[in-house]
């Protein structure tokens, strides 16, 4: 069957030719970190270093390049300033270096061509790409309004790009961070005390007493800061409780470990609501200062009791009351993690409701030890005309679903791009930068049904992940290594920003967002928006008008500011006004209520998996993120593979070993593309598997990691959809096992 | 003088950040690794234990691989870091049978090749990159027999063991369980 | 169930997931050096006893295989290096410790010896042979007279060369199958039983070939026995050693070792060199052949196997 779009695997033999030849001219020329006359360490007085904050995942550590007299990257290292880092990068960001190297990158822009009656890509020129996204742009803004232009990203191109939307007329910006990770939360965050977490998190973990873990894996996700304060506590013997079906690396080092049955962690944290309540626990002087909400509270978790909820989740009364007693006797500096991504079931956000009223019961919300006050500085915006209005945006979209969804719900543009869903408005062509969307969308279907649906897709991104399949114009784009880009200016203890500069030229023909998106609006009759020659010109704007200077930053990297939005924490009865519409914590929210949503959470139960089907969880590993690392070099060095955790009751039962390859096939028939590696181990439930995401990549192009692993992303074909803002829940997938090869082709 | 390093196990979360940390700071070709992570998983699910040790060479007090080396190549300096003159190595692979802590490979330019406690940055008054870069800061190094080390004060109350002491080589990597 | 693994994705070639960094360039050194020992040996007994009249092949012939043998050997050793090109600094130096500096210093030694010693019946070799030189035929006269000294220095230094082989490898304590203080002595035995079969082999002398196989049954017989004791101190030893001992009684060595190695390559040439003694006739190239390609094997199976036990992991 010929559909419009074909996946384009491998690459033409004009373009890749021309590319290999490209590359090999440039590798001799470069000499590569690992070159064979260059043996020995360098010693850091012979190298250059430069500011950089790292973007390898979202946590934007600052840190240093280290370039040597050969102007080759060699190592990247933590500035000792940086609350966020410490001084001290996560693995990902140490091998950050891979990013630079891989001679896998995306090297010149590509065009879609048709040769032959086989659809392939073809090397052109930067002038042919941009004009010809230009005109693409031109046409849908003409034809159909340029609301109708959509943009999926994800980190530090977003900035650029969205700029370049908003003055293009359109506000469909959608990054999966909402739907596909951390939306839950922050809905169910902001009815309760009137604010987001954010990122990121505001979690005083070095100062606690108590750390709460609901399924949130730290230690093998790499959220740095956090890892390196759970470090500490562990050091000086604080209590961790995890919550998780898995022995988690976290778990292991817990003093409380409750091997919780899946899809049960609702019942829990109800459980010990009631436990907090009817002992007497919850810190009562939080409570009546506060919140608003308590006696409605009280009444509707009566009968949830511990055994009640023992009934549901397997997790023993008598430890269900010890843990609670333990948060309450830690209390304020109790800490019941909100966790990251939380997409699991569908009625997520009631959930994180959940979390959070435990919180403000034990009164964490503010205090030492619980939650602080975070703080940002803002950065001054370079002048620019005013965007124009757009005439309708994504929400227009949703008719009154999703109601709470702040941000755009990317399976919601997905949708919008197919006319036979027959939205009210259509979405009909896509910019994607920065973000592996087959890897990214449970439901991969409506993924393709919707990419062959729209008339234009452009990617811009540093390698060939799977999303340039289906392009009609690449872009590539330079690593963050390379380039100037807007200044970190994340929320934290103390404000403060970093600033990120290129240590070297770009490789090949890469080039950074900022000029992309530049080149595109000056074509796009937008260039009173970019009125700049090079983006460090902005940069030295902003810093001037913060009291420092371009200069200035390039020798320290980080700067600090003073709090001005008052302490980190609640003083002892200090007055507080919450941002909801009680102006207090609401236990009992006024706003799910407007909305018709349970304004307390009440637990559903959720469909299990039929007998030789297993639940799929999935997570991370320490030395990933997400599918972006898994073809970098010295992150491949550290696994080059995803195996699936069987339990060893289990094994026996299928009679599998350790190392043995088997396909996954899920509950919809679907089955992995490529095996996976079994990993008998005890520290998996006998009713679950689990597998680290970010593998199974089926793009030839990725010449490391194509074909290795199998992607679980793929397996997740059962979405269930929060009603109140539009979370893909994931976790309702079952798997069974396929030892014979069932002889499928790499899937387009 | 003598360098050691204690490994605190309650604190390792097995990023392996410490071996990608010495791979880009020793220039350490891909697929091979001075230092790496063991997993150890104990019990049944649900009571299960698991210990996570960094391990790399344990710079032996009573080396195998320095006695049994034939050209002197692999030899002790100040401090007691074993360490290898690559144009003394004859590439023989003499002192890699001899390790029992498998810590020693074949570089591919010929040579034999391993931790070497990161010697020019302590030259430098650096700390080894693996210590230097742990998040969770779980790595101590210094002088073990200066009782105000690092080092010293992480073995202070706290049990430890090392790896194959029935080997007898003496190993100065202490594992703080 | 337990678990130990490596997560940092360890796979060093050679290394991981066990140790075979020598491959055949070692187990045949070990044989060459095996059979030079046990061929020099000889020569130099005999010689020493007097008797090269009768013992022609013994003292003349044979001994022309040593030189070969050895620089075969050398070389390698010499390939199996992976820093070749500094293979001289092995002679820059003494070190006690290294039982590879001792080979090296022992061959730097041996290897001229054997020269020497084959140069001094080359004339009885090739009867035209004119050494052309007026020095090296002096050199050579000089030598042919002191024959009995080479003879002893010969005899001590293939016991150091036969042991050697066998201390090279039980000087690694790390892999539990080499570390055991019978392996010098069994190595000894087993080539100076190779190079028993070689002369005999290559003897046209009835007498000669009788005292020879009845020697190499008495050696055979030491070699049964030391392997014996080898199993036995692996099986009383620490759990590594028992474990090791295990590859060899139903693990992955088993039938090669004792079919190829004990039976075919000890057991049943004895018998053969019983009943050729008895006065049955037998092809006197069955059990030469078989005990030289015991000797092989045996080394092969040796430095396989003790690679691949360990401490750890």
């Amino acid at each position: 069957m010929k559909t419009r779009r074909e996946f384009i695997k491998i690459s033409a033999v004009g373009a890749g030719a021309a590319a290999i030849g490209l590359s090999a001219v440039n590798i001799a020329g470069l000499k590569l970190v690992n070159a064979a006359n260059d043996q020995t360490a360098v010693s850091d007085e012979e190298m250059t270093s430069f500011p950089t904050y790292c973007e390898v995942c979202f946590w934007k550590c600052a840190g240093w390049t280290y370039v040597d007299k050969h102007k080759n990257i060699r190592k990247i290292i933590g500035n000792i300033e940086d609350p966020h880092c410490n001084g001290r990068l996560c693995p990902r960001g140490t091998g950050g270096v891979g990013m630079y190297t891989d001679e896998d990158r995306l090297k010149t822009p590509l065009i879609r061509e048709t040769v032959n009656g086989e659809q392939v890509f073809r090397k052109a020129s930067w002038k042919e790409a941009l004009d010809l996204v230009a005109s693409k742009m031109k046409d849908v803004a003409n034809k159909y309004g340029p609301e109708s232009f959509a943009l999926f990203n994800h980190g530090a191109p977003g900035e650029h790009f969205k700029h370049l939307l908003h003055a293009y007329g359109s506000e469909n910006e959608g990054e999966p961070a909402w739907a596909q990770c951390r939306g839950p939360r922050e809905v169910g965050f902001s009815a309760t005390f009137g604010s987001w977490i954010g990122s990121p998190e505001p979690t005083d973990i070095r100062d606690t007493n108590c750390l709460v873990l609901i399924g949130s894996h730290i230690g093998e996700n790499m959220h740095n800061g956090q890892v390196q304060e759970v470090a500490d506590i562990i050091g000086r013997n604080a209590t961790i409780i995890t919550v998780d079906p898995r022995l988690s690396t976290v778990a292991s080092k817990s003093k409380y470990w409750l091997p919780i049955k899946p899809a049960t962690d609702l019942a829990l944290l109800l459980s010990w609501i009631h436990v907090l309540i009817y002992e007497g626990l919850y810190n009562k002087d939080y409570v009546e200062q506060y919140t608003m909400g308590f006696e409605q509270l009280k009444e509707h978790v009566k009968d949830m009791t511990p055994e009640w909820a023992y009934g549901i989740t397997t997790i023993e009364p008598s430890i269900i009351r010890k843990t609670a007693r333990e948060m309450a006797n830690a209390a304020p500096a109790v800490i019941v993690h909100p966790g990251r991504h939380v997409v699991w079931y569908g009625d997520d956000s009631q959930r994180e409701r959940a979390i959070a009223i435990l919180n403000a019961l034990l009164g964490s919300w503010g205090k030492r030890g619980g939650f602080y006050f975070k703080e940002a500085i803002s950065v001054p915006k370079y002048p620019h005309p005013q965007y124009p209005h757009p005439e309708w945006s994504w929400k227009d979209n949703l008719d009154g679903k999703y109601p709470l969804s702040s941000m755009a719900i990317t399976t919601e543009l997905l949708a919008a791009s197919i006319p036979e869903f027959e939205y009210k408005h259509q979405i009909k062509a896509w910019m994607v930068a920065g973000t592996n969307l087959p890897l990214t969308i449970p439901n991969k279907e409506l993924f393709k049904t919707a990419a062959e649906a729209v008339e234009f897709i452009v990617v811009v991104d540093t390698m060939p992940m799977d999303i340039t399949g289906y392009a009609d114009v690449v872009l590539p784009e330079c690593t963050y290594l390379e380039r100037f880009d807007a200044l970190r200016a994340a929320p934290h203890r103390e404000p403060n920003i970093a600033l990120r500069m290129p240590a070297v030229e770009p490789k090949y023909e890469t080039k950074p967002s900022w000029w992309i998106a530049k080149q595109l609006g000056e074509r796009l009759g937008l260039g009173d928006f970019f009125d700049y020659d090079d983006f460090s010109e902005v940069l030295d704007w902003q810093l001037k008008k913060m009291g420092t200077s371009l200069d200035e930053m390039k020798k320290i990297g980080i700067k600090m500011f003073d709090r001005k939005s008052g302490p980190l924490y609640l003083a002892d009865g200090e007055e507080y006004h919450f941002n909801t519409n009680s102006g207090k914590i609401e236990l009992y929210s006024t706003e799910f209520a407007e909305l018709g949503f349970d304004p307390m959470p009440k637990f559903t139960k959720h469909p299990e998996p039929e007998d030789g089907f297993y639940r799929l969880i999935y997570g991370r590993a320490p030395m990933h993120t997400f599918s972006r690392t898994s073809n970098n070099h010295n992150l491949f060095d550290l696994m080059n593979e995803n195996s699936v955790w069987i339990n060893p009751k289990v094994a026996e039962l299928w009679d599998l070993k350790t190392g043995q390859k088997i396909w996954l096939q899920n509950q919809d028939g679907i089955v992995s593309t490529f095996p996976i590696k079994v990993r008998v181990t005890e520290r998996i439930r006998w009713d679950s598997v689990y597998m680290v995401h970010g593998f199974g990549h089926d793009n030839k192009k990725l010449t490391r990691t194509f074909g290795r692993g199998a992607s679980d992303t793929q397996l997740i074909t059962n979405v269930m959809v929060d009603p109140m803002m539009g979370g893909t829940g994931m976790r309702g997938n079952f798997v069974t096992f396929i030892t014979e090869n069932p002889g499928k082709e790499a899937e387009a | 003088m003598r360098y050691a390093m204690a490994i605190d196990t309650k604190k390792c979360v097995g990023c392996s950040d410490c071996v990608v940390a010495c791979q880009t700071e020793n220039n350490v070709p891909h697929g091979y690794c001075r230092d790496w992570i063991v997993e150890n998983v104990s019990g049944a699910y649900p009571i299960v234990e698991i210990e996570l040790r960094s391990e790399r060479c344990n710079h032996c007090e009573n080396a195998p691989c320095v006695r049994c080396c034939p050209t002197g190549a692999s030899h002790t300096v100040e401090g007691g870091i074993v360490m290898v003159t690559h144009d003394e190595c004859i590439g023989c692979g003499a002192c890699i049978q001899s390790c029992p802590y498998d810590a020693r490979y074949s570089h591919p330019d010929g040579y034999v090749d391993k931790c070497t406690f990161c010697q020019h940055r302590l030259e430098k008054g650096q700390n080894t990159a693996c210590v230097d870069v742990c998040p969770t800061k779980c790595l101590h190094f210094g002088d073990i027999e200066d009782p105000y080390s690092d080092v010293s004060l992480a073995l202070k109350n706290r049990s430890w063991k090392v790896l194959a002491p029935e080997a007898g080589t003496k190993p100065q990597l202490y594992f703080l369980t | 169930m337990k678990e130990e693994l490596f997560i940092s994705g360890r796979d060093i070639p050679n290394i991981d997931p066990f140790l075979n960094i020598w491959h055949w360039q070692i187990p045949l050194y070990l044989f060459l050096g095996g059979l030079a020992a046990g061929i020099m040996f000889f020569a130099g007994l005999f010689t020493i006893m007097g008797k090269e009249k009768e013992m022609a092949t013994t003292v003349k012939w044979a001994p022309f295989l040593v030189p070969i043998a050895l620089v075969l050997g050398l070389f390698a050793l010499f390939l199996d290096l992976k820093h070749e090109m500094y293979f001289w600094r092995l002679y820059t130096t003494v070190r006690m410790g290294s039982p590879m500096s001792w080979g090296a210093w022992t061959l730097m030694l041996v290897t001229p010896l054997s020269m020497i010693w084959s140069a001094t019946y080359l004339k009885e070799a090739v009867p035209n042979w004119n050494w052309k030189f007026k020095m090296i035929e002096q050199t050579i006269g000089f030598f042919t007279k002191k024959r009995r000294e080479m003879a002893w220095a010969m005899m001590f230094l293939a016991v150091v060369l036969g042991v050697y082989t066998g201390i090279l490898l039980s000087a690694f304590n790390a892999r539990p199958l080499w570390n055991t203080s019978i392996l010098g002595p069994l190595f000894l035995v087993s080539g100076l039983s190779t190079g028993l079969a070689t002369i005999i082999w290559m003897s046209k002398n009835k007498t000669e070939r009788r005292i020879m196989s009845q020697i190499d049954i008495v050696l055979i017989a030491v070699e049964l026995f030391l392997i014996v004791h080898l199993f036995m101190g692996f099986l009383s030893a620490t759990a590594v050693q028992v474990e090791a001992a295990e590859l060899f009684l139903g693990g992955q060595f088993t039938v090669t070792f004792w079919v190829f190695v004990v039976i075919l390559g000890l057991a049943f040439p004895a018998v053969l060199e019983i009943l050729e003694l008895r006065g049955f006739h037998i092809p006197i190239w069955i059990p030469a052949l078989l005990i030289l390609f015991g000797g092989l094997v045996f080394r092969f199976v040796m430095v396989e196997a003790g690679q691949i036990t360990r401490y750890l992991y």
